[in-house]
């Protein structure tokens, strides 16, 4: 888990790339933990697109609000952080 | 005063995916009204439309913009491709800050809207998709069309009813005629053949459960379409200087209201706005040589717009043709004056009016030549086109053949 997102047997991890990626148009394997969602040329709708997609995939609820990104408690800085945010979403649900 | 005139035109319609294939069916009198194929069909008690068939968004948008279109915008966008195209024009920076876009629809992103509610109140869904709201607004379309072709003038959208796309040319018509734009794109969309927008329909009584049959005797009422076309409006020295093809001129615009009954329809009201769009292109009744009707198939809108004609035709009304395409392509709400304006324009060009199709027998109150069934040539050089909506709002253009 974490941030090995490298590994192609990380499930989580494999989905978030995937619905990132769809709004990247790029290929999930392109992309990096460090790789940087407006460097992806993923606007802020194209952001909104990413958490909706990440809710509907794993049946959480995102505490994101797009007026004050930074201080939403979800990090979005970076492919890997947002990884790692849903897996802890995941867990506290799970748990 | 700048004289306007028309450029380009395109549409999306039941009857047709551009101007070619349109004016192939208005002239066969091709009705366009079948099954609906919406969801939850079984639950309508109107279970007839005309609906556009064979259209793919996605080989007309990327999916990531597809997200943010609702099928009235994308109807607009396409129409508005074509109409471009057609006239020619180059929409560079400093045109862009001349022009602009006037859309009307009355229902703007219903399709959006039913989609979900179903989602929130049937399934208990408890989210939607975030872009719920940009796909719903009436102004979604212009705005697309804005984008898409960096309008950055004048743009709004109109919504009045089944007289929106009506409001919305002549709106565009007095911006370039007062000197605001040099170059306006107008007309209207609508896409409400989802189970909400029917159901809604329904619950007035005015539909027919076979088909539309307009001024017609046995007549059941009306049938909803969807669909909607774009035209580009233009000063008449822009359009001469860059020897643009001008289709017809926009001669003049007329409109009134009932403040009377929210459905009813009333004499006074349209024939104020017949009488104001004819003064407005300083020319007698005599002038007009075609009307496009605003015709639903219901009685009370045709007994009082057959009225309304004799008051503002006079003695020649009997003899003046008046057709409704709504027999054809339904009644498409807020963009059904756009698509109506093709069959003006079809007149103008091409000699052809269009005729009144799944006509049966006269009406004895309706002393009208409503070209029955069968689509007739003629010398027509005015046409006017009405519009009488809900809400007692009335709108009506007068074009001109050009040259």
């Amino acid at each position: 888990m974490g941030l090995d997102i490298m590994h192609g047997n990380d499930p989580i991890a494999e989905r978030v790339k995937a619905i990132i990626a769809d709004q990247a148009l790029i290929d999930p394997a392109d992309l990096t933990p460090d790789s940087r969602l407006a460097d992806l040329g993923v606007d802020s709708l194209g952001l909104v697109e990413c958490i909706f997609g990440i809710e509907e995939a794993f049946g959480i609820s995102v505490p994101f609000n797009a007026n004050t990104p930074g201080q939403s408690g979800f990090d979005i800085s970076s492919v890997g952080a947002i990884i790692a945010e849903v897996e802890k979403l995941v867990a506290r649900q799970a748990a | 005063m700048t004289r306007v005139v028309i450029t380009g035109a395109g549409t999306l319609n039941p009857l047709g995916a551009d101007l070619p294939g349109t004016f192939a069916a208005l002239r066969d009198g091709r009705c366009a009204i079948g099954p609906l194929t919406c969801r939850d069909v079984d639950r309508l008690s109107i279970q007839v439309g005309a609906e556009i068939r064979g259209f793919a968004p996605e080989d007309h948008f990327p999916k990531t913009r597809l997200s943010l279109l609702d099928r009235f915008s994308q109807i607009a966008l396409v129409s508005a491709r074509q109409a471009l195209a057609q006239s020619g024009l180059v929409l560079d920076d400093t045109l862009g800050l001349r022009a602009g876009v006037v859309l009307g629809t009355a229902g703007g992103g219903n399709t959006t809207v039913d989609d979900n509610y179903r989602a929130v109140y049937e399934e208990g869904k408890n989210r939607v998709h975030p872009f719920v709201v940009p796909r719903l607004m009436h102004n979604a379309a212009a705005s697309h069309v804005a984008m898409e072709f960096g309008l950055k003038g004048p743009s709004f959208t109109t919504s009045t009813a089944c007289a929106s796309a009506n409001h919305a040319m002549g709106q565009a018509f007095q911006l370039v005629r007062a000197g605001a734009a040099d170059v306006m794109l107008t007309g209207g969309s609508e896409a409400m053949l989802c189970f909400g927008g029917i159901k809604a329909w329904e619950g007035l009584r005015v539909m027919a459960r076979d088909t539309c049959r307009p001024f017609s005797r046995d007549r059941a009422g009306m049938v909803q379409g969807e669909g909607g076309a774009v035209f580009v409006f233009e000063g008449l020295e822009h359009a001469r200087a860059r020897g643009a093809t001008i289709l017809a001129e926009v001669a003049g615009f007329g409109m009134s209201s009932d403040a009377g009954d929210i459905v009813m329809p009333d004499l006074d009201g349209p024939v104020r706005a017949m009488r104001a769009a004819l003064s407005d292109a300083g020319l007698p009744p005599d002038a007009v040589d075609y009307v496009n009707a605003h015709g639903t198939g219901t009685t009370a809108n045709d007994r009082t717009e057959a009225q309304a004609l004799h008051i503002v035709l006079g003695e020649r009304a009997a003899q003046v043709p008046v057709s409704s395409t709504k027999s054809m392509h339904g009644h498409l709400i807020g963009g059904t004056s756009a698509v109506e304006l093709l069959a003006c324009l079809m007149a103008l060009q091409d000699g052809i009016i269009a005729p009144t199709v799944n006509y049966t027998e006269p009406d004895p109150e309706i002393a009208l030549d409503v070209v029955p069934n069968i689509a007739r040539s003629a010398h027509v050089s005015v046409v006017m086109s009405n519009a009488f909506a809900f809400g007692g709002m009335n709108a009506v253009l007068v074009l001109k053949r050009h040259g």
